[in-house]
């Protein structure tokens, strides 16, 4: 075990935990930011997709020996209200159906569509193939990412 | 007592409304077990059933809301936990919440709305018949007063439960057939805790099992001294989830009952002392012998009963399908096979399939002081607390079960045994415990999809009439046959048969169970059928429901012949079947299950030997549509779901082993692969509403074989297609 200062959602925090512990179980059991869900372990599946400095990466794959002073952002620090145009546009299409892979889903296209603000059908698909939604919302999802590319705030 | 599971004002449809759902009121009046109304008016409706993404925590208390006459804007939505005092058949499967759910639901709300107003009628002193209700406020027509429910709930609750109460007509509805938000949307994208695996409690300790590696195998001996050893273990023992003795459920199917467990202060070190840990396996002697009755197999015999998909798919096809049995004769095929004058016989086969929820298998427990307190993902928390009663030897009245948000279900969540198990380690722990499964454990340990074989064969004679149809189902170890479903009625000379092989692999629902295969079979054949006689695939099953609606073969046809033509007529119309364009390859397939019926047609075209799926157009009729635009996303992802399992994923075995594991291997359908743009229109008739989580799943698959068989020329008549076609496409 050791300790280690991290930043998230802009709270500076310290942990205690064994170095190879990935950051979604600190995230999940130590910092009780329960959002972020454990889908695969292995990158697979994005359902614990985080904003590391703002871009998207799967927590289940980084150590928190290697967070260091990265800048960590979950679901509910996304937006202050959940107002955040990729939420609201989720909101919109009515996108979830169980709902659990959706934060992943939110936190992939919210980082996308900062770097490619006005993406194609294709780059869309292309952007979220990595995040697996098993009750087959992606058509929902992909209207809801168009919706947010229009509202030009991202 | 419980984490806050339910949320306020949350899905509503403006800021407004969501600010005003928030004020909560000083005092609550309970008028039944389904709602309760604030004095100001704000009112709470209980969704009874689990909710596993099929949305019947927005539209179960949608129907009562209805009834009630409130303003939906001021509706809470919260989840009931399980109460078999109150509710009835508190489950989420078969697609049956609101078709069960319909009458008794909106009973609810129209017996509390009488109660009101009889309330206000008396403190009035006027004939109730004077009094309307809108949007939760009472007015008199005999003078210009109003009165919001808030006001007279309290007087409410003293009256008298009327025996009789009148429901709508449809023509009243206000909200049945709106569209209206999923109440629990807010949270989700907000990632607030809704799932089992979000649980938190105070001292809560991690648990995780240890299984054995293959079906056929079982825990013989351990060393646990290093695990133990390791930072925050608290114990590793076993556990018997299911004790010779003990009477089970039809839900307490599982794949092994004698587990590993691990328990610990956090997850990464329970998965990392899971690790440590060194158990010795054996063969379990007793799945052996079961597996020994497949005698004729060899192979089987020499592995000592740990099975392997090649030889599965032999059985199926070389054994099983050899000692069928007969379900339905109609006339007499076995002449008509033998006057044929031409004979098309196809079979087709599926593999195993694992339901891989996004939300692994967990469960919440706290078994102290001769009391369980369970809370997670269950589709059957009734079956869940009786087993936990004969397993703990715990009254009933000491048994509470939460229900959970699911992420996801698909049949799964039906089989309980999870649920024991959490409650088994925590009362042997002596403490609240979240059991979690892994990725693998979840794949590993299922209660799967059977694999399925069938074979269809048809005649035809002379002048290319068909005169007899027969169909020979099975399975490991289940048949997949529906013997009275369509073309049963249609054809004079009619025989089903089924089948089936005994094995170690254990085996459950999974969406629209047995149809998830036999309507892609089906559906295929009579696509091949009808090519072989020439006629039009609509024109010809529009054909034979002619003759099932006019002059039906036999009596026990279990479809309405008009409503399943009904489907087939507006897919036929809204996808523009026969305005015949398109660099587009399209196929058609319809079906009735779950007391549904759904037409679609697909259009895909081939690129770089991947099939991209253009377009599904879906007819749907399932009754009044609750929730319309919440029921188009449920046809939208079981189309996608169907297409998905049909195309790309298989579950197989090696040595009593699945093959695949996690998502690395176990392959599932992602955005670049779903179709990319799903129309649905439905049929609309004010019949009471029937199923919709699974019917739109099974048929897509007959039309997505039919047009893969338009792009490529070739039939597939196994799954996963893409191994069948991956090389083959025209390009």
């Amino acid at each position: 075990m050791a300790e280690y200062n991290i930043t998230v959602n802009g709270k500076n925090l310290t942990v205690d935990a064994d170095p190879s512990t990935p950051l979604l179980w600190v995230i999940r059991d130590h910092l009780k930011l329960v959002g972020t869900k454990y889908g695969c372990g292995i990158s697979q599946c994005g359902a614990c997709t985080v904003h590391l400095n703002g871009n998207a990466v799967r927590s289940c794959q980084i150590p928190i020996s290697s967070v260091t002073d990265n800048k960590v952002t979950t679901i509910e620090g996304l937006s202050e209200n959940g107002d955040h145009p990729v939420q609201k546009a989720w909101l919109e299409h009515d996108v979830p159906q169980c709902g659990y892979c959706q934060a992943g889903q939110i936190m992939t296209a919210s980082a996308f569509l900062k770097s490619n603000p006005n993406p194609s059908d294709k780059e869309i698909e292309t952007a979220m193939n990595g995040n697996i939604c098993r009750c087959g919302t992606y058509t929902r999802i992909k209207a809801a990412v168009k919706t947010a590319s229009k509202s030009q705030i991202v | 007592m419980i984490i806050g599971f339910s949320w306020l004002g949350c899905g509503r449809d403006t800021e407004e409304a969501q600010e005003l759902a928030m004020q909560m009121p000083d005092e609550w009046f309970e008028l039944n077990g389904y709602l309760k109304i604030g004095d100001n008016g704000i009112v709470t409706i209980y969704s009874p059933n689990p909710e596993i993404g099929q949305n019947v925590k927005t539209s179960m208390p949608m129907l009562v809301a209805e009834e009630l006459d409130v303003d939906w804007n001021n509706v809470i939505v919260e989840q009931a936990p399980l109460n078999t005092a109150i509710f009835t058949r508190q489950l989420a499967g078969g697609s049956q919440s609101i078709r069960q759910g319909w009458e008794s639901l909106r009973m609810a709300g129209a017996t509390a709305r009488q109660m009101l107003l009889t309330a206000a009628a008396a403190q009035w002193e006027v004939p109730v018949s004077e009094l309307s209700v809108e949007k939760g406020v009472i007015s008199h027509s005999g003078s210009d007063r109003t009165m919001g429910y808030g006001e007279i709930a309290k007087a409410a609750v003293e009256v008298e439960v009327p025996e009789e109460v009148e429901l709508k007509e449809n023509s009243d509805f206000k909200i049945i057939g709106t569209s209206r938000k999923n109440v629990d949307a807010k949270q989700i994208v907000t990632g607030q805790p809704l799932y089992g695996l979000d649980i938190q409690r105070d001292g809560m300790l991690i648990a995780m099992i240890v299984q054995p590696p293959a079906f056929g195998m079982e825990f013989k001996n351990m060393d646990a001294e290093k695990a133990k050893g390791m930072p925050g273990i608290k114990d590793v023992f076993t556990i018997d989830t299911y004790p010779e003795d003990m009477e089970k459920e039809w839900s307490d199917t599982g794949a092994f009952s004698k587990l590993v467990v691990v328990v610990g202060d956090s997850t990464w070190q329970v998965m990392q002392a899971k690790k440590a840990l060194k158990v010795e396996w054996d063969l379990n002697p007793e799945m052996v012998k079961q597996v020994e009755i497949l005698e004729k197999s060899p192979a089987l015999a020499d592995s000592g009963g740990l099975e392997n998909s090649d030889i599965h798919n032999n059985l199926m096809a070389e054994v099983g399908s050899k000692k069928s049995e007969m379900v339905r004769k109609d006339g007499d095929p076995e002449a008509a096979f033998k006057n044929a004058a031409r004979v098309l016989e196809r079979s087709y086969s599926c593999p195993y399939l694992a339901h891989n929820c996004m939300e692994p298998m967990n469960f919440f427990a706290n078994v102290t002081g001769g009391k369980a307190e369970l809370i997670g993902p269950i589709q059957t928390p009734e079956f869940a607390e009786k087993s936990i009663q004969k397993r703990l030897g715990i009254d009933l009245e000491n048994i509470d079960i939460q229900m959970t948000r699911m992420g996801g279900g698909f049949g799964r969540r039906l089989y309980g045994h999870f649920v024991i198990e959490a409650a088994v380690i925590s009362q042997k722990m002596g403490a609240p415990i979240k059991l979690v499964y892994t990725r693998e454990d979840d794949m590993t340990n299922g209660v799967y999809r059977p694999a399925y074989y069938v074979t269809y064969r048809a005649a035809l004679d002379g002048n290319n009439n068909l005169t007899a149809f027969h169909v020979n189902a099975g399975g490991m170890s289940e048949s997949p046959l529906f013997a009275n479903r369509f073309p049963a009625g249609t054809i004079d000379n009619y025989l089903a048969e089924s089948w089936m092989v005994e094995s170690n692999i254990s085996i459950g629902a999974f969406r629209a169970p047995r149809s998830n295969f036999i309507a892609g079979a089906e559906q295929s054949f009579l696509d091949e059928l009808a090519e072989e006689m020439g006629k039009d695939p609509i024109e010809f099953r529009l054909d034979l429901l002619k003759r099932a609606k006019n002059d039906p073969v036999g009596e026990n046809n279990d479809y309405d012949a008009a409503r399943f033509a009904g489907v087939l007529e507006l897919v036929r119309e809204k996808s523009g079947w026969n305005n015949g364009n398109s660099s587009q390859s399209r196929g058609v397939s319809a079906y009735y299950c779950h007391n549904s019926y759904v037409a679609q047609v697909l259009d895909l075209t081939v690129k770089n030997n991947e099939p991209i799926i253009d377009k599904v157009v879906c007819a749907v009729d399932c009754g009044i549509v609750v929730n319309p635009d919440a029921a188009i996303n449920m046809v939208e992802g079981g189309t996608i779901d169907g297409i998905g399992h049909a195309l790309y994923s298989q579950l197989t075995f090696e040595e009593g082993k699945t093959k695949q594991s996690n998502f690395d291997s176990y392959r599932l359908i992602r955005h670049s692969e779903a179709p990319k743009q799903i129309d649905v229109h439905f049929i609309d008739n004010g019949i009471d509403p029937t199923g919709l989580g699974e019917p739109p799943y099974p048929p897509v698959i007959g039309a997505l074989a039919n047009a893969l068989y338009k792009a490529t020329g070739k039939r597939i008549y196994k799954q996963p297609f893409i191994s069948e076609l991956q090389g083959e496409f025209k390009t």
